[in-house]
């Protein structure tokens, strides 16, 4: 059955189909409309759970993590502030090897305070311990949340894992997406068996307790990291089963026309989508260009990305993020994969864009081209760029003069 | 969703009718003569071993040290803002799989948040809160010693007024006043509020057994007499709590259906200086020389504390 749904209404459908027995809630902006699509079916009776709103996301991640100790299946959702409110039970909980899903939609991090999208609150959860995907269209919010409890439940791996989706561009946009029916996904997705990982009178258990000293801490957190490293195996067999049942197959690491691309840029979530438009254009040009986008980045997926951009001549990486002080994630990242392996390409350069739900049109996308192939040229290697037109600074100008801001802090910084 | 059986043990009336030996095992980091753990294997005997303990940051984090535990039960250390919350987790998580039935009835758990005061009075409030709110069915035993124990105790929410601690050095001690968790607690009206201590091993078993037959929120507030955050001999712990008591410092209530009734009256109560005077925390109100004002404060505050129940 096909529906017109929001990103938000694909991650509650997700849940909804994945039969969660738990949902602990807390309301943040653009995450919101999940809860309360869910809220809705759990009162009519449509959805065979419990959901209850906590205090706090901090509280709400500890309930999500201590009701999936305790055997239960569990999705929540929160985005930008509040995941970072629950930073510190991100952690605790994925050290409880919790398995559970956690929505994240994703939105620029306060100060100055935004409501629109960019993925410094995800990759801020990049080290919690929690799998991270991250969804491209709505259809994918669904799928993924679906293939995120196959990995989360893995024997291999008990992790929570986090399926990203960014805020107003996934979350509001409305897409045709395909719903399963609840006998199919029971195909893929059997009820959870927690075996051993549960509370009861009959088998009393102490988790989450302290350690003494670094050897056990060292052994526990090691531990995590092998487990995480299984979640790419994991994911690649419940993707195989998935598109046995439903025809649609998703790899870690999505290609867009590279099998002759000289040229790729490599972005992550919905923004992708912009990107290969231009990469259509360009091709109709005579370009060979193609767009690389992880869907995995926790496991990050290593062999994949070498093995997509392999032989190329030049990578343009653009960061919906900013690590300040040093530039993109993604591009720190993609580096850290390619450096030293044979066949990787020579030149990677490093655009920022995309901030608080800026947009990035075809022409900074040409552009990006432009600069990676005259540094692949000339051989030398441009500094980072913070994507800005003249008409965004003109525009600030305008608002710099409502509030009488005498010298705007890139001049005094350049005498 | 309590499993029946738990809650219509015999009533408890009488001394002798506590256990000689305590159900969980000894041998644990704690310090010599901790008022907190004694408060703990008093209402561990009581409550028995169908129990989860959600813990939060606290001295008694250290009782479950990989690989041992001293409990017979279960455990779950949560963080410090936030077991109020893991305790909402495991209770609906058994009652979801009871109601779908993916759990007998007799595997089910009594739900217990464990934490000291810096959690209770402090940074867990929102969580304790929000439990609260929801009437989640759980019973939370804090452990109250008055200041932040475990990192050197410094003051915190639940120090007493002049208190010196690891941050309250100076020539008066603390200069706030102890905050009123009892009724911050029956503030959102839930189903039992409790104070105890260890040196009333009757009353608090009392309490424990009161409140583990009742549904809903549940506190018992037990002074833990501390020995080295109060600087008194370990051997005095007893007598520190029934001096707390004797001198009306601490009161022994509860609260149940919105009636608060105190459980144990001093008819005559001792002077505070004679529970004060034997802490070092308080020495700098008598040494080198009286601090007759600071002194004459505080037992008006008792005073005034009592005249208010009795009159």
């Amino acid at each position: 059955m096909r529906r017109l749904l929001t990103g938000n209404g694909a991650a509650a459908w997700g849940a909804r189909l994945a039969e969660v027995d738990y949902i602990p809630a807390f309301p943040i902006t653009p995450q919101t409309e999940i809860i309360e699509r869910l809220a809705e079916w759990v009162d009519r009776g449509e959805l065979n759970g419990r959901l209850v709103t906590l205090d706090s996301e901090h509280s709400m991640i500890t309930a999500a993590g201590a009701a999936a100790a305790t055997g239960a299946r569990v999705f929540t959702a929160t985005s930008s502030q509040g995941l970072l409110y629950g930073m510190e039970m991100l952690y605790t909980v994925s050290g409880w090897r919790a398995p559970f899903v956690l929505a994240n939609v994703s939105r620029g991090l306060a100060s100055p305070l935004t409501l629109e999208p960019d993925h410094n609150d995800v990759l801020a959860a990049r080290d919690s311990g929690f799998i991270q995907l991250h969804a491209a269209t709505c259809q994918e919010v669904l799928d993924l949340t679906l293939l995120a409890y196959r990995i989360a439940e893995d024997r291999r791996v008990r992790l929570p894992v986090l399926v990203n989706l960014d805020g107003f561009y996934l979350s509001f946009t409305r897409e045709p997406v395909e719903l399963p029916e609840p006998e199919q996904v029971r195909r893929v997705l059997p009820p959870f068996e927690p075996s051993t990982l549960r509370f009861r009178a009959s088998a009393p258990v102490s988790q989450a307790v302290a350690v003494l000293g670094g050897g056990p801490y060292s052994y526990f957190r090691y531990e995590m990291h092998l487990a995480a490293t299984q979640a790419l195996v994991a994911f690649q067999q419940a993707a195989e089963d998935f598109a046995q049942v439903f025809g649609r197959s998703y790899a870690s690491v999505e290609r867009y026309r590279c099998d002759d691309a000289q040229y790729a840029f490599v972005m992550m979530g919905s923004f992708a989508t912009k990107a290969k438009e231009a990469v259509d254009r360009l091709r109709d040009e005579g370009e060979a260009v193609g767009l690389v986008r992880p869907r995995m980045v926790r496991p990050w997926p290593e062999e994949e990305l070498r093995a997509a951009l392999s032989g190329m001549r030049g990578v343009a990486v653009i960061d919906q993020n900013l690590s300040t002080g040093k530039g993109g994630v993604l591009h720190s990242e993609l580096c850290s994969a390619l450096y030293g392996q044979p066949d990787a390409p020579p030149v990677l350069t490093s655009f920022i864009g995309g901030l608080g739900g800026r947009d990035i049109d075809a022409a900074e996308l040409f552009e990006i081209l432009r600069v990676t192939k005259r540094a692949v040229e000339t051989g030398e290697r441009p500094p980072p760029r913070l994507l800005y037109t003249e008409h965004e600074l003109k525009e600030m100008r305008k608002l710099q003069a409502i509030a009488a801001v005498e010298h705007p802090a890139e001049e005094e910084a350049t005498p | 969703m309590r499993p029946e059986g738990q809650r219509d043990d015999k009533p408890i009336r009488k001394l002798k009718q506590l256990p000689a030996r305590h159900i969980m095992a000894s041998g644990t980091p704690m310090c010599a003569g901790c008022g907190g753990l004694e408060a703990i294997n008093e209402a561990y005997d009581v409550l028995g071993e169908n129990t989860i303990f959600v813990n939060a940051a606290g001295c008694m984090t250290l009782l479950s040290i990989y690989p041992y535990t001293p409990f017979r039960g279960s455990w779950l250390y949560t963080a410090m803002a936030a077991a109020p919350a893991g305790a909402q987790g495991v209770r609906d998580a058994l009652d979801v799989l009871a109601a779908k039935g993916k759990l007998d009835r007799d595997e089910d758990l009594e739900v217990v948040v464990l934490t000291g005061d810096g959690s209770a009075y402090g940074m867990g409030l929102s969580a304790t809160s929000g439990a609260l709110e929801r009437d989640l069915d759980f019973l939370y035993i804090c452990y109250d010693n008055e200041g932040y124990g475990n990192t050197g105790h410094q003051y915190s929410g639940a120090t007493p007024h002049a208190a010196r601690t690891a941050t309250s050095r100076g020539e008066h001690g603390f200069g706030g006043y102890k905050k009123d968790l009892f009724s911050i607690w029956a503030a959102h009206r839930p189903a039992y509020v409790a104070t105890a201590l260890a040196a009333e091993p009757l009353d608090l078993a009392k309490k424990v057994q009161k409140a583990k037959q009742l549904k809903g929120p549940r506190l018992i507030l037990a002074l833990s007499p501390c020995p080295t955050g109060w600087d008194f001999e370990p051997r005095d712990a007893l007598e520190m709590g029934r001096l707390a008591v004797e001198t009306g410092v601490w009161p022994l209530k509860e609260y149940v259906d919105g009636v608060v009734t105190h459980t144990k009256v001093p008819k005559t109560r001792l002077p505070v200086e004679r529970y004060l005077g034997r802490q070092g925390r308080f020495r700098h109100l008598f040494e080198p020389e009286r601090d007759t004002g600071q002194l004459d404060e505080i037992q008006a505050r008792v005073d005034a504390y009592w005249d208010a129940i009795e009159r």
